[in-house]
């Protein structure tokens, strides 16, 4: 069996006493001190994570931005320099290969950062869709570390622990600058549904990075697993869960990420008619009427018995004390409020369509 | 459970003799459920080593009275945050009292494992203990 990576923070990880698991074809730290200790402590404070697993792909030269128009379904020509867009990249049939952020840092110049898991695929689409563009394709990942740090107190500790005024970011905007001679990359982005910042710099730069943080006991260190509780309750969409390659956007409900207005782009066709004609299933949210969880593949059924569906996500939730999930249904069976049952192992419980927001994001505009 | 509060204590001595080998000992199996053994009455939770692993947990799914469970066959779940682990009997026979108490406080399991039971079985063949570990074997098991 082939090793797992690592990133520059796992001997860090590891004398910390962070539960491992591998994720994604790196061995990640999951939890530190527990996910429920690290969930609030993004929701209320400042939590920081590991989050070099991330793939980062640099497109740049003079067809850069016609280019990542033709694979993107954002519109990167209405950006200006300096903002992050959230989008998809499609495969001819609509579906989704991957969901990403990308950084308009010039006309002829984006950084594209993407799931762990699409690193391999992401770089090989993006690689034989670009003949006949004159661009050049640079695969940072394993270059390139990256932190997250996430949480209302997130802008005061980078400030005054890390020594970077962030205070003129505003939501999905960033900066690169020279951090003591080092290159730095700071966005206000996240996926905790809280205000936070994500730094792109070398290994050696966010292992410096992390030491700080650690030894001012500012913020506490967060695993994977409370970064999955934490988008989930605002309905972020996980890849493999909410998105896969058989999966568009508009089924999704990213709708608003998809521009078709701006031309041509690959996967076009589906997601224009999806968008007119509406799509025949849907990702909703669910409750549960119990407190049994629901877990990712279980089946979702009508009130006769007839399975319409299934669960992409589901928690008992942190900030809720509820049952809640995501699930993948029929489109006539996606409006809140319907009556549902779940299959839970030998039983199947009653669920209701809710809104995918369990909790309320606040973000800083 | 009215049924066998009333019959509990004679029903204990007389299992006592019989079964005096196997008397309040602890078993193991690998997949970490314990079973405590009072005459031919066990009690089915999880280690302290399996709740440690899981972390907060969450959820207990468990069986009703009266159920069956067979040694080797899931009979219900323990959920922490992240995920979903069967639970799979490590005795054969009916399920005679669940523990309630963790229907609404499952964290009972994280405080104390092996001082909170999950289900009570009436074991309908003792001799499946042996195919378990005693505590020194499940000490050096877990490593």
């Amino acid at each position: 069996m082939e090793q797992n990576k690592r990133t520059c923070l796992y001997d860090r990880h590891v004398a910390a006493g962070a539960l491992i698991s591998p994720f994604a074809g790196f061995d990640m730290p999951i939890q530190y001190e527990g996910i429920a200790e690290e969930h609030a402590a993004v929701r209320n404070d400042c939590g920081v994570f590991d989050v070099s697993h991330m793939g980062e792909v640099n497109i740049s030269g003079p067809d850069a931005l016609r280019y990542v128009n033709h694979i993107f379904t954002n519109d990167v020509a209405k950006a200006h320099d300096g903002q992050v867009l959230y989008g998809m990249m499609l495969n001819e049939n609509g579906g989704t290969v991957d969901d990403l952020l990308v950084y308009r840092r010039a006309e002829d110049s984006f950084f594209l950062v993407i799931n762990a898991s699409n690193i391999e695929k992401d770089v090989a689409w993006i690689r034989k869709n670009a003949e006949g563009y004159d661009v050049e394709i640079d695969d940072l990942s394993d270059s390139l570390a990256e932190l997250a740090v996430q949480g209302p107190q997130s802008e005061t500790v980078l400030k005054e622990v890390l020594g970077i005024n962030a205070s003129e970011l505003t939501f999905y905007t960033f900066k690169e600058e020279l951090l003591d001679g080092a290159h730095i990359l700071v966005s206000r982005t996240g996926y905790t549904g809280e205000d936070g910042f994500e730094i792109y710099a070398e290994p050696d730069v966010i292992s410096s990075m992390w030491d700080a943080l650690m030894e001012s006991e500012r913020c506490k260190p967060c695993g994977l697993g409370c970064r999955d509780t934490l988008r989930f309750e605002v309905g972020l969409p996980l890849y493999g869960d909410e998105l896969a390659d058989d999966i568009t956007p508009v089924e999704a409900g990213l709708s608003m990420f998809v521009k078709l207005d701006k031309g041509d782009f690959i996967g076009r066709e589906t997601v224009a008619r999806q968008k007119e004609e509406g799509p025949t299933r849907k990702i909703v949210g669910l409750e549960v009427l119990d407190r049994a969880i629901p877990r990712h593949g279980y089946e979702v059924l009508d009130i006769e018995g007839n399975v319409v569906g299934s669960i992409t996500t589901g928690y008992r939730g942190l900030s809720v004390d509820k049952s809640i999930a995501m699930a993948m249904v029929e489109a006539p069976f996606a409006k809140t409020g319907t009556e549902l049952q779940v299959q839970i192992r030998r039983k199947r419980f009653p669920a209701v369509v809710t809104s995918k927001k369990f909790y309320k994001k606040s973000y800083k505009k | 459970m009215t049924r066998m509060s009333d019959t509990e204590h004679p029903q204990h001595r007389n299992q006592t003799k019989k079964y005096k080998i196997i008397m309040n000992k602890i078993y193991y199996s690998e997949t970490h459920e314990y079973v405590r053994v009072e005459g031919n009455i066990g009690y089915v939770g999880i280690s302290d080593y399996a709740q440690k692993e899981l972390g907060n947990i969450v959820y207990v799914d468990m069986p009703e009275t009266g159920d069956d469970v067979e040694a080797g066959e899931d009979f219900g779940a323990v959920e922490s945050v992240k995920a979903a682990s069967d639970l799979i009997a490590p005795v054969s026979g009916a399920v005679v009292e669940i523990n309630e108490h963790l229907i609404d406080n499952p964290r009972l399991l994280n405080e104390d494992a092996m001082g909170n039971w999950i289900i009570k079985v009436e074991m309908t063949d003792p001799s499946q203990l042996e195919n378990l570990m005693d505590e020194e074997a499940y000490k050096a098991f877990i490593g």
